[in-house]
C-alpha cells in the first residue's frame, strides 16, 4: 500500500513566535517537524507494515529547501519525499497550501492513502486535508483517533462533540489524524544515518502545473488589516504553598460565591 | 448583507448546537437578511430556535448516511449560485471545518478560520483571530469576490434570542458529491458523561501533566469538579498521552472554555492551552513550578504540589457539606 504523508516543517513551537513585515508568521532558520504530523507518519508506516508492502512518501512545503523536519521522518522511516519550495508560496493561505498538495499526491503516483494531521501547530487552519480530497475527487475521513484498512476500504473512528463515529470510505481517500491515534517512535541511530541517503525530489510550483498568480499573496485574496495585542489580563496573586494554601482556595471560591 | 449560517445539531439531536445559535446572533447583528442551511432529517425540530436567533429561513438537506459535510458542501454549492449571499458562516467544529473546506473548493474562494470576532468594513467582512497564545489580535478582511467562507470559534459571541418566530422550512435535494459522497456513517458512539458540559460549565477544572500520571486524574480533577460541581478538562500533553479522552482537551486544537472559575492543576500553561481558557472570568493555578506561564493569567496562583494542595482542598470542601 502506497501512503502520502502531509509534514510541515515548522519553527520550533517552545519558541516565541514572530511575525515578518508581511504578516505572516516568520519561518526562518531551522524548522523542526511539526510534532502533529508525527503521528501521521507513525501511523503510515504502521499500515504500510501491516499492508506487507508498498512505501511511504512524504510531501512537504518549505522555504529554502529546508529538510530538517523531512529528515527526521525518513529517519522514522519513510522511505521518500517530495519538497515543493518555490519563492511563489509565501503567503499561501490554506486553499493554496492544498492545491499544492494536491497536485504533489498526483506526482507521487498510484497511492492509496493520504494521511495527515488535523491541522499544524504554527497555522492552525484546519481545512486542508478536507481541501485537499474536494481537489481531487476524494472522500476524506477527517478527526481519526483510530484507522483499519480493509478489502479496499478506511475504516475509521472519527472525533464527535459527544463522542465518536465509525466512518468508512473506499480507497483511495485523505485521512486526518488527531493527535494520540499512535505514539510515535524515536528514529533509530540506523534510521538518522540511512534518512541522509533517501531521496527528496526538489519542485517548484511550475512543475507541478500551477501558476505564481493561484499561489502566495496574489492567491489568498485576503489581507492584513490590523495586528494589535490583546488587553493584557494582569497576574494577580501569587502564593507559596505552605500547608495551608487550600484555605486561600476556599476563601477565593467564597469571595466569588461559588460555594 | 445577506448571511448564512451553516446549522448543526446539538450533541441530543433534537435543537441547533449553541454554536449555531452564536452565529446567528451575530449574523443578525451584521446582516439584512440571516438564513440557515441545515443537514439533518430532523430540520422541523430546529426551525423554532433558529428563527428565535435570527433565521428567517432553513435550506434543510437530508444527509442519509452520509458524512454531515460533503452533503452540506454540494448543497451549499448549488444553493449559493442560486441565492448569492455575501457570507457564510462556519463553527469551528468537525462538520463545520469540512463542508467550510470542500466548499472553498468548490467555489474556489478562500476561508478565514478560527475566527474569535467577526466585522463588517463596507462591502467585505472582517475576521478577528487571536495569534500566539491569544497575545495578539489579528484582523483579516477578505479582498476578492464573495461569498466569503468564515469559521468561528464557539464561544466567541453570546447566544441571545431576537424574538423572531419559527424560521420557515425548505427541503433541498441531496446533490450527488460523486466519490467523496461514498464515506459512510456507520455507527454514532456517545461517550457518557456526568456533570455539566465542559463548554457550558460555571466552574472548569483541567489537570496536566503535573499530575504524574493518569491514575490521579480521577481522584484530583475529577474529584475537584464534582465537588465544584463542575466540568473537568485537560491539557493536550495529558490527552496526546492518552490519559484522559481528547473530547476533555481545552485549548487552541481542543475545546474553548469561558466558565466563571478555572482551576489549573497542574498545567504550565503553553499558549496552545492558554488560547483556550483565558477568557475565563477567574483562574486558579496549582503548580511547582514557580515560573510556570499559567501565572501570568492566574488570579490565584499557588506555587505547591497538587497532590499536596488539593486533597487538603477537597477534604476542606467536604467538611463543609
Amino acid at each position: 500500500m502506497n501512503i502520502v504523508v502531509f509534514v510541515k516543517q515548522i519553527p520550533d513551537p517552545a519558541m516565541p513566535g514572530e511575525l515578518t513585515a508581511e504578516n505572516t508568521l516568520k519561518r526562518e532558520g531551522k524548522l523542526i517537524l511539526d510534532e502533529s504530523d508525527s503521528y501521521g507518519v507513525e501511523m503510515a508506516l504502521q499500515l504500510a507494515d501491516k499492508a506487507g508492502g508498498g512505501e511511504v512518501t512524504l510531501v512537504s512545503m518549505a522555504p529554502n529547501n529546508e529538510v530538517s523536519g523531512l529528515r527526521t521522518a525518513l529517519a522514522m522511516g519513510a522511505a521518500k519525499a517530495i519538497l515543493i519550495s518555490d519563492d511563489a508560496l509565501p503567503g499561501s493561505d490554506a486553499l493554496g497550501t492544498a492545491k499544492v498538495l494536491a497536485k504533489a499526491v498526483e506526482r507521487a503516483g498510484e497511492v492509496d492513502l493520504v494521511l495527515a494531521a488535523t491541522e499544524s501547530t504554527d497555522g492552525y487552519t484546519g481545512t486542508t486535508p478536507a481541501q485537499v480530497a474536494e481537489l481531487l475527487g476524494w472522500p476524506s475521513l477527517t478527526f481519526a483517533k483510530h484507522i483499519e484498512i480493509a478489502d479496499g476500504k478506511a475504516t475509521i473512528q472519527r472525533q464527535t462533540e459527544a463522542g465518536y463515529d465509525v466512518v468508512e470510505a473506499p480507497l483511495p481517500a485523505v485521512v486526518s489524524v488527531t493527535a494520540g491515534v499512535v505514539e510515535p517512535r524515536y528514529p533509530s541511530f540506523k534510521g538518522i544515518m540511512a534518512a541522509k541517503n533517501k531521496p527528496v525530489d526538489e519542485v517548484k510550483v511550475t512543475d507541478l502545473g500551477l501558476t505564481a498568480e493561484q499561489l502566495g499573496w496574489a492567491g489568498a485574496r485576503q489581507q492584513i488589516t490590523s495586528v494589535a495585542a490583546a488587553p493584557a489580563r494582569e497576574a494577580g496573586e501569587k502564593i507559596e504553598d505552605d500547608g495551608a494554601a487550600h484555605e486561600q482556595i476556599v476563601a477565593f471560591l467564597e469571595r466569588l460565591k461559588v460555594i | 448583507m445577506k448571511i448564512w449560517v451553516y446549522a448543526e445539531p446539538a450533541p441530543e439531536g433534537d435543537k441547533p448546537a449553541t454554536s449555531t445559535l452564536e452565529l446567528l446572533t451575530k449574523a443578525r447583528e451584521l446582516g439584512d437578511t440571516v438564513e440557515a442551511i441545515y443537514v439533518g432529517a430532523n430540520a422541523d425540530a430546529m426551525a423554532p430556535a433558529l428563527g428565535e436567533h435570527g433565521a428567517t429561513k432553513v435550506y434543510a438537506v437530508d444527509r442519509g448516511e452520509a458524512l454531515a459535510g460533503v452533503v452540506g458542501a454540494a448543497a451549499l454549492a448549488a444553493l449559493v449560485e442560486a441565492n448569492q449571499p455575501d457570507l457564510i458562516l462556519f463553527a469551528q467544529s468537525y462538520d463545520g471545518r469540512d463542508a467550510l473546506a470542500r466548499l472553498s473548493v468548490k467555489l474556489d474562494r478562500p476561508v478565514l478560520t478560527n475566527g474569535t470576532d467577526l466585522k463588517v468594513d463596507g462591502d467585505k467582512a472582517v475576521v478577528g483571530t487571536a495569534i500566539f497564545g491569544g497575545n495578539t489580535l489579528v484582523d483579516t478582511k477578505f479582498t476578492g469576490p464573495g461569498p466569503f467562507l468564515a469559521a468561528i470559534r464557539p464561544k466567541s459571541f453570546a447566544a441571545e434570542p431576537g424574538g423572531g418566530g419559527a424560521a420557515t422550512v425548505e427541503q433541498v435535494a441531496a446533490p450527488d458529491a460523486g466519490r467523496a459522497g461514498e464515506a459512510r456513517v456507520l455507527e454514532h458512539h456517545v461517550e457518557e458523561q456526568e456533570g455539566p458540559k465542559l463548554e457550558e460549565a460555571a466552574v472548569v477544572v483541567s489537570g496536566g501533566r503535573g499530575l504524574g500520571s493518569a491514575e490521579a486524574y480521577e481522584p484530583i480533577v475529577e474529584g475537584l469538579a464534582k465537588l465544584l460541581k463542575g466540568a473537568s478538562g485537560a491539557s493536550r500533553a495529558i490527552v496526546d498521552a492518552g490519559w484522559v479522552p481528547y473530547a476533555k482537551q481545552v485549548g487552541q486544537t481542543g475545546k474553548t472554555v469561558k466558565p466563571k472559575v478555572y482551576v489549573a492543576l497542574g498545567i504550565s500553561g503553553a499558549t496552545q492551552h492558554l488560547v483556550g481558557m483565558k477568557g475565563s472570568d477567574n483562574i486558579i493555578a496549582v503548580n511547582k513550578d514557580s515560573e510556570a506561564p499559567i501565572f501570568s493569567v492566574a488570579d490565584l496562583g499557588v506555587v505547591g504540589d497538587v497532590h499536596k494542595v488539593v486533597p487538603k482542598l477537597i477534604e476542606a470542601l467536604q467538611a463543609r457539606g
